[in-house]
């Protein structure tokens, strides 16, 4: 890596580190100390020509020789093709099986399933659910889409079990993986889908394996935490009853850390859902696919009635794994055995009722069109809000605007400033927020990107992120904090922001495109839709979770509501408020990537110009350039406290 | 220690489950083909509305009159020569000319088969509305281009003009014919077809002039009546090197194209897809009912076999 990276942390670190009072104005005083250095020695302009790589000869060459040996290379007809033949094996057996009991059973067994591990409620939830997959007429995508997360979760759930079982037994592999998995956490799901493709070809082998690098490391990270923070009491207990090491584990730290296992499989279960759709660009089929081809058409309805079903699976899932992670928490289950003997009785009964009437797919005539009514609203919408509004002008005129006053400023300023001072800026920014080691992080990132050759459309794809990020915060927070207060808006607003945070997000790219026109201020539209909800629930429990003590001793030195919620709630809302920070831009980023598909233009566009073209040389660039951004945006936006708080 | 041997396992227990020895994954097919014991033909449909009616009508035929199941798979142009070289799609029915893939996959590995001609020529180039080519004739010729960069400006284009391209899969020299003509024009790639598509309809509903890439055939000219603008002629070769193009595009006969195997062993399906001919009209009216009209692809499919029974009785195969 380059000698170069850090004046910012070379300077700053050794400074900060016992004089924690003074630590701003060290960290100010070394900034301007450097800055002036950097002007003097460095000079100005953007990353130097030399200082990168290029690397698209060689990874060119990668790509063309893995196409060329994929049919004859032992590598790959031993090792890689078996794995391919696994996955495909397996989707294939979980696919027929779901044919195999029809609309019918697969119906019933979810209900049953989810009454048995959750109750009542999840039960009547998930039979409505899947009625209305077969009602969209969604029937046959929703099992392909339901085969390949079945078979993705529990290959997903068993590698981040056994990685954190890892982690959680033995410090150092938890100290060396960890830093891994934090890293895959911030990754925008389109930076993985290019390697697979490389090796795998386009495909469902590739798609369940991205799911699969996606969505492992929730469940990796929550087994470990739940194995370490097991109550050091019982495991002493455990000890001096004389039980072995394996002992230990099955009968103590295991069932102590269910509650975490569970989250995990839950997270594991959205992260893979919400790689779905996203992984329909590398042929996964089902509904994806379905999402994928109806923006083709720009058809917004056909979409939704496919983006629905992604939705109601998720909700289902979440609720039943939620519902039955509280259960274990509160009581040990009883008679479970005989709850899972008619489960599977009454699933079994309905499917031969199904199979013996011969009515095993989707009867066609039960289903409903709701892609018309929608297109319609759509069109009405967008014919009605685009241009010519009085006095506050359309929305085209908006995002002109937008375009001209904030983002080409923005762009057009970082891409101005040196190099090392942007270098500067990151590792400033970060070191303010958090401590020397995420600065060091974050700048060695941002240098990274510059060593890749992409530094400029990395500057372009960050002026996005800026701009996005800051619209959300000033959004959510405001929506957040009148939440907190009224709880009747904070129940109208709940399955709003459910409904927001797992549809997929390529289902509003074209009305927004429709309302904001082409280019960059659509994809921020479209980030800005998807990061709010994050923002709103997470400032809204922080001000919620404000001492009632402090709020009332406010109250009673007579401060009005503004006061209380300047100088009392904010302040002590501070920690929630960073990790919305955080948050937010992880998720902003996820999406302007995405954005290269309506216009945002930058790394965003090469990725997708990589996918398309099957120039992975462009892609695989760009996709390290984004994973470099993600880390940079990431550590920058680190608090101190979160390092060591699953420690 | 743990992990090796848990790795090592893994390694041991993948052939056993797959069977032993060698598994080439060049020869595997979609886990979802051939469910229920039907034999199933995997369509590429590429995200552009032609090559959904192209694929709309085979899949029709395909199930009605041949009784196979059919199952579509939206794939970009590049990776589904791949995808289809490896057998994960039977056929791509509309292509646009890839010589590259073309002399990888048919002359070299000989796991892609020419399917025959589709019957439709393409055509790429750049268009301006026809409101506007009414209004100021003499901007269809790329020389008076830069008259109007000004009226073509937007808050992306920058100070110069905006060149409206589309998704990053199709072919285009736009950027280096800018360069070369050297025009007061900035290329701006909407990212997907989707995009674009809307991006028009938007502009043209307000009447505002703009200059975009697009190809024919394509139902939006239906919509948004659409003129040519008159780049230097093209001849043979003139797209050699693509920094250096300064010509138009040509004229394309697209083909369609089969798995090797398939081909050979696919029966009455590859038969079918092989004499699977039709016209640009053809094709029109049913991408018309299916991009405007909004019917499902299956449902305008429907409605075209039962108006041109003649037309479709003659790629039945004997």
């Amino acid at each position: 890596m380059s000698t170069t990276a850090t004046p910012a942390a070379e300077a700053g670190a050794p400074l900060t580190g016992g004089v924690a009072r003074h630590r701003t104005a060290l960290i100010g005083g070394a900034a301007l100390v450097a800055l002036l250095l950097g002007t003097v020695l460095l000079g100005g302009g953007g990353w130097p020509a030399h200082f990168a790589v290029d690397l698209s000869g060689p990874m060119g060459d990668t790509s063309d020789w893995i196409t060329d040996n994929r049919d004859s290379h032992p590598l790959f007809l031993y090792f890689f093709g078996h794995i391919s033949n696994v996955v495909v094996l397996s989707v294939r057996a979980v696919y027929l099986v779901l044919l195999a009991i029809g609309w019918a059973g697969v119906t019933a067994a979810a209900g049953l399933v989810a009454g048995c591990l959750a109750g009542l409620r999840p039960a009547l939830t998930a039979v409505s659910a899947f009625a209305l997959c077969g009602l969209l007429g969604m029937w046959v995508p929703t099992m392909q889409t339901l085969a390949l997360m079945v078979v993705a979760v529990a290959a997903s759930v068993l590698l981040g079990a056994v990685l954190g079982l890892a982690a959680g037994l033995s410090g150092r592999v938890h100290r060396a993986l960890r830093p891994v998995l934090d890293t895959m956490q911030v990754l925008p799901a389109f930076a993985y889908l290019l390697p697979v493709v490389l090796v795998f070809g386009i495909g469902v082998p590739a798609a369940v394996l991205a799911t699969v690098v996606y969505a492992a490391p929730p469940m990796a990270r929550l087994t470990a935490l739940g194995l370490r923070g097991a109550d050091a009491g019982v495991m002493e207990a455990a000890a001096s009853l004389g039980a072995t090491g394996r002992q230990r584990l099955l009968t103590a730290r295991l069932p102590l850390a269910r509650k975490e296992l569970l989250l995990g499989v839950n997270q594991s279960i959205m992260m893979a859902l919400s790689m779905a759709v996203i992984a329909s660009v590398i042929g996964a089929g089902g509904l994806g696919d379905r999402v994928y081809q109806a923006l083709a058409s720009v058809d917004v309805g056909a979409a939704l009635a496919a983006g629905v079903p992604v939705v109601l699976l998720a909700v289902v899932l979440d609720r039943v794994t939620g519902a039955a992670g509280e259960r274990i928490g509160a009581a040990p289950a009883r008679g479970t055995g005989l709850g899972w003997a008619v489960a599977a009785a009454g699933t079994v009964a309905v499917a031969l009722v199904g199979r013996c009437t011969d009515r095993l797919s989707w009867p066609d005539a039960w289903t409903v069109d709701i892609a018309g009514p929608v297109n319609s609203a759509v069109d009405w919408m967008t014919a009605h809000l685009y241009s010519g509004i009085p006095v506050v002008g359309g929305t085209a005129d908006w995002a002109a605007r937008f375009t001209t006053w904030v983002l080409d400023p923005l762009r057009d300023g970082l891409q101005w400033l040196p190099w090392w001072a942007v270098l500067l800026l990151v590792g400033v920014v970060a070191q303010l927020i958090g401590s020397w080691r995420t600065a060091l992080t974050a700048v060695l990132a941002m240098a990274a990107i510059g060593v890749l050759g992409v530094w400029d459309p990395a500057l372009d794809t960050l002026s996005q992120v800026l701009a996005a990020v800051a619209v959300t915060l000033l959004a959510g927070v405001a929506i957040g904090v009148v939440a907190a207060r009224s709880p009747r808006l904070e129940r109208v607003l709940r399955p709003v922001l459910d409904v927001f945070q797992t549809m997929p997000q390529f289902v509003y790219l074209i009305p927004v495109v429709a309302l904001f026109g082409v280019g960059r201020a659509p994809a921020t539209a479209a980030a800005v839709v998807y990061a709010l909800p994050a923002v709103v629930r997470i400032t809204a429990q922080g001000m919620r979770a404000v001492d009632p003590v402090a709020m009332e001793s406010s109250r009673s030195l007579g401060a009005t509501g503004w006061q209380q919620l300047r100088q009392v709630q904010l302040p002590l809302a501070r920690p929630a408020l960073l990790l919305a920070v955080n948050q937010g831009v992880v998720l902003v980023l996820a999406v302007v990537i995405i954005g290269g598909l309506v216009g945002g233009g930058a790394l965003g566009y090469e990725v997708v110009f990589g996918l398309a073209q099957g120039d992975l040389a462009t892609g695989l660039v760009a996709g390290a350039a984004i994973v470099c951004l993600g880390l940079m945006l990431d550590r920058v936006t680190q608090p101190v406290g979160r390092e060591s708080r699953d420690a | 220690m743990r992990r090796r041997a848990i790795a090592a396992a893994a390694a041991f227990a993948l052939p056993v489950l797959t069977g032993c020895g060698a598994a080439d994954m060049t020869k595997q097919s979609s886990p979802y083909a051939d469910a229920h014991g039907a034999r199933t033909v995997t369509l590429s449909v590429q995200s552009w509305v032609g090559a959904q009616a192209n694929a709309a009508v085979a899949q029709y035929l395909l199930k009605h009159e041949l009784g196979y199941r059919v199952d579509t798979v939206q794939i970009d142009e590049v990776p589904a020569w791949d995808a289809l070289s490896q057998g994960r799609v039977d056929a791509i029915l509309e292509d646009w000319g890839h010589p590259e893939q073309e002399q990888r996959y048919v002359a070299d590995k000989k796991t892609i088969a020419p399917g025959g001609e589709l019957g439709v020529t393409g055509h790429i180039g750049w268009f301006v509305p026809k409101y506007f080519a009414d209004a100021e004739p003499d901007v269809t010729d790329w020389k008076n281009l830069d008259k109007y960069a000004g009226l073509l400006r937007t808050a992306e284009s920058g100070g110069k003009g905006q060149l409206l391209d589309g998704s990053p899969s199709y072919v285009t020299n736009d950027k280096a014919l800018v360069r070369n003509l050297d025009l007061d024009y900035q290329v701006v790639f909407s990212g997907s077809e989707a995009a674009q598509i809307t991006q028009i309809k938007q502009f043209a509903k307000e009447k505002k002039p703009f200059l975009t890439y697009w190809y024919k055939p394509q139902w939006l000219f239906e919509q948004v009546p659409m003129t040519e603008v008159k780049l230097p002629a093209y001849k043979e070769g003139c797209d050699a090197d693509p920094e250096k193009v300064a010509c138009a595009y040509p004229h394309t006969p697209l083909r369609k194209f089969l798995n090797a195997r398939f081909a050979d062993g696919g029966g009455r399906a590859a038969e079918f897809l092989k004499k699977f001919h039709w016209t640009t009209e053809a094709q029109n009216e049913v991408a018309l009912m299916i991009a405007d009209r909004k019917l499902s692809p299956e449902e305008a499919a429907e409605r075209w076999v039962r108006k041109n029974e003649s037309t479709w009785r003659a790629w039945l195969p004997d």
